[in-house]
């Protein structure tokens, strides 16, 4: 763990999340400070993106808190709630892409929110996130529906960082794209948090993105973070869903 | 925390310190929009140095200022200069790419040329539908009866409540507003004959159009455009499934089944609720009501109104998947095409019910 200087951006404590009558986090703690991209790993149904919504204030907790930079979730109220969400981005497993309108708009909606941006701002903005995610200002004018999933995917994580966010999360980031993509969109992540010191949570199954990216790993199994640690010590461990993680790695390297 | 981004002209050079992120940048904003906009600042040098952070939105303000093009004198960090050149590399689209809003003429033109689109939709429809229908009786054993009992459930069962209700209000109304006129002009017994004929022959049956139409033939076309939407009306076919004899054929079956039955139940309730209110208005006893019914009203109204049921059946189904299958894979769409089959269902049910006035008016009126 590195220095105290570093204040949390997410913290949950005793966090318990209950869907029905499943249980599905029961006592999670996490505890994430700025700069560090954290991979979420898991097997499959073991509740990553129910952490991720729950971020998001999606979910009300069973019981526990989730506090962000610092302030409670819960607690505040509508205002001081969506001016805590600002500060985040979130890239939905599905792109979540608002189907009647087209990229550019897709894009441009969270600056136009502001209302403080012009146009001719929030058009350069657009177009530099274009940029950025390799995509042509052309596509601005494409519906989500005559999108490629990748391209779904590269619109979706434009719009999570059309609003400069502190805190990133992802859902599967790098699922549907294709091996080259995958690693500019690493690189690209990596670039950015080094310039804006991004704080990273994604849940991934791409051992790749995980070991190019993640700073500090963290294992959600048996409805709680089993392990938590930098990538290294992580995957030192004996977890054995973190062995079937590094078998897979060893199967796609032969 | 976050420390406000400033902004200091000292001797000729700009000095910018503070995090310069949009975040920051927002309370602060008209003061340093109405500063970088008030003299040529773009040909002072500038000191990025002490900046914090610098994020794009940030940079574009910065490169708005200096005209896009760098500063003849720049003092600035590493990943801030990366951040800029980033935004000085980005390409700038002045178009807006509006469409031009269509002229009248045009529009009109737009206008028919959908209509007759959907008119070639409708009929191809309805001779998919025979063909499915030819099909099936050739192979009875792929006749998609879950299906259709499942549209006979959802359509009719369970419309039995509101169709009910209305159709009892509707009779209480008619009969108690009848009853203020008859009983002025002493033409009592005629409320048998006005409430019969009708309620069986007009009301029950174009009420009951616009309820399920409003209730099923909506879900209908919601239902089939959330299957386009999600892609699972094309997954229906990869796997070799036909759409028109899956979807499309047990929603026509069902909803034509069941509308005259609905018919053949609302009129019956609104019928007692007009008994009921005879009887509390006129003093019109209830055995001497159906006594005079069977007199009043031949049962050719009975045939013409359940006829008209079975087709307004058909007909909101009908349109309902028409409509459905027009949907494009976005909400827009969703909401455009669902609110359009309910209205194209309706006017056309009014349109048919005229029609079937006309056709029928030499049958069923009893002759004084």
């Amino acid at each position: 763990m590195s220095g105290k200087a570093n204040p949390a951006v997410v913290e949950m404590r005793g966090l318990s999340t209950r869907i029905g009558n499943r249980y599905v986090h029961r006592n999670l703690d996490l505890w994430v400070e700025r700069g560090q991209i954290v991979g979420l790993v898991g097997g499959s149904g073991s509740g990553k993106t129910t952490l991720l919504r729950q971020i998001l204030g999606l979910i009300q907790p069973a019981a526990g808190t989730v506090r962000l930079f610092g302030q409670d979730l819960g607690g505040a109220g509508g205002v001081a709630q969506s001016a805590m969400l600002r500060r985040l981005g979130m890239l939905f497993q599905g792109g979540a892409l608002f189907s009647a309108l087209p990229v550019f708009d897709n894009i441009a909606f969270p600056l136009r929110e502001m209302k403080r941006l012009d146009e001719d701002w929030i058009r350069r903005l657009v177009n530099l996130k274009l940029a950025l995610v390799e995509l042509e200002t052309e596509h601005g004018r494409l519906m989500p529906a005559e999108l490629s999933g990748g391209m779904v995917k590269r619109v979706a994580l434009a719009r999570a960082l059309a609003l400069e966010p502190e805190l990133l999360l992802l859902d599967e980031p790098t699922a549907g794209l294709d091996p080259d993509r995958s690693r500019s969109f690493v690189n690209l992540l990596g670039q950015l948090q080094g310039e804006l010191g991004l704080t990273v949570i994604m849940v991934t199954h791409d051992p790749e993105t995980l070991a190019g990216l993640a700073t500090h790993i963290a294992v959600l199994a048996e409805q709680h973070i089993v392990k938590f640690g930098t990538a290294a010590e992580v995957m030192a461990g004996d977890h054995p869903f973190l062995a079937g993680f590094r078998d897979g790695d060893k199967t796609r390297l032969l | 925390m976050t420390t406000t981004p400033r902004l200091q002209i000292e001797s000729g050079k700009v000095v910018l310190t503070g995090e310069w992120t949009l975040a920051a940048l927002l309370p602060e904003l008209p003061q340093l929009q109405t500063r970088l906009a008030a003299d040529s600042l773009a040909a002072l040098s500038w000191d990025l140095t002490a900046v914090e952070r610098l994020d794009s939105a940030a940079a574009v303000l910065l490169w708005r200022t200096w005209n896009e093009r760098w500063p003849a004198e720049l003092s600035v960090s590493g990943t801030c200069r990366r951040t800029l050149e980033r935004v000085a590399a980005a390409p700038v689209v002045s178009g807006t790419g509006k469409a031009t809003l269509p002229g009248p003429v045009e529009r009109i033109g737009y206008l028919v040329l959908g209509a007759l689109d959907n008119a070639q939709g409708l009929v191809t429809m309805y001779g998919q539908m025979l063909l499915d229908l030819g099909y099936l009786l050739r192979h009875p054993s792929e006749m998609p009866w879950k299906e259709i009992g499942a549209n006979i459930y959802k359509a009719g069962a369970l419309a039995l409540p509101v169709t009910g209700l209305v159709g009892f209000l509707i009779g209480v109304t008619l009969s108690y507003l009848s009853a203020l006129q008859l009983r002025s002009v002493g033409a009592d017994l005629f409320i048998v004959n006005i409430l019969g004929i009708s309620i069986i022959r007009e009301i029950g049956p174009v009420l009951v159009a616009v309820l399920v139409a409003g209730r099923s033939g909506s879900a209908m076309t919601a239902q089939i455009g959330v299957m386009r939407v999600t892609e699972e009306i094309d997954a229906l076919s990869a796997m070799g499934v036909s759409r028109s004899i899956r979807v499309v054929l047990p929603k026509l079956l069902a909803l034509t089944v069941v509308m005259p039955l609905l018919v053949l139940w609302a009129s019956g309730i609104a019928l007692i609720g007009g008994m009921l209110s005879a009887l509390l208005q006129l003093d019109i006893s209830l055995a001497h009501f159906v006594e005079n019914l069977q007199r009043a009203v031949p049962v050719a109204n009975l045939v013409i109104g359940l006829s008209k049921g079975l087709v307004f059946g058909f007909i909101i189904a009908w349109v309902a998947c028409h409509f459905g299958l027009r949907v494009k894979p976005n909400t827009e769409s969703l909401s455009a095409n669902t609110t359009t089959s309910v209205v194209t269902a309706i006017t056309l049910v009014i349109l048919v019910d005229a029609v079937f006035a006309i056709a029928t008016r030499n049958m069923g009126i009893p002759q004084l």
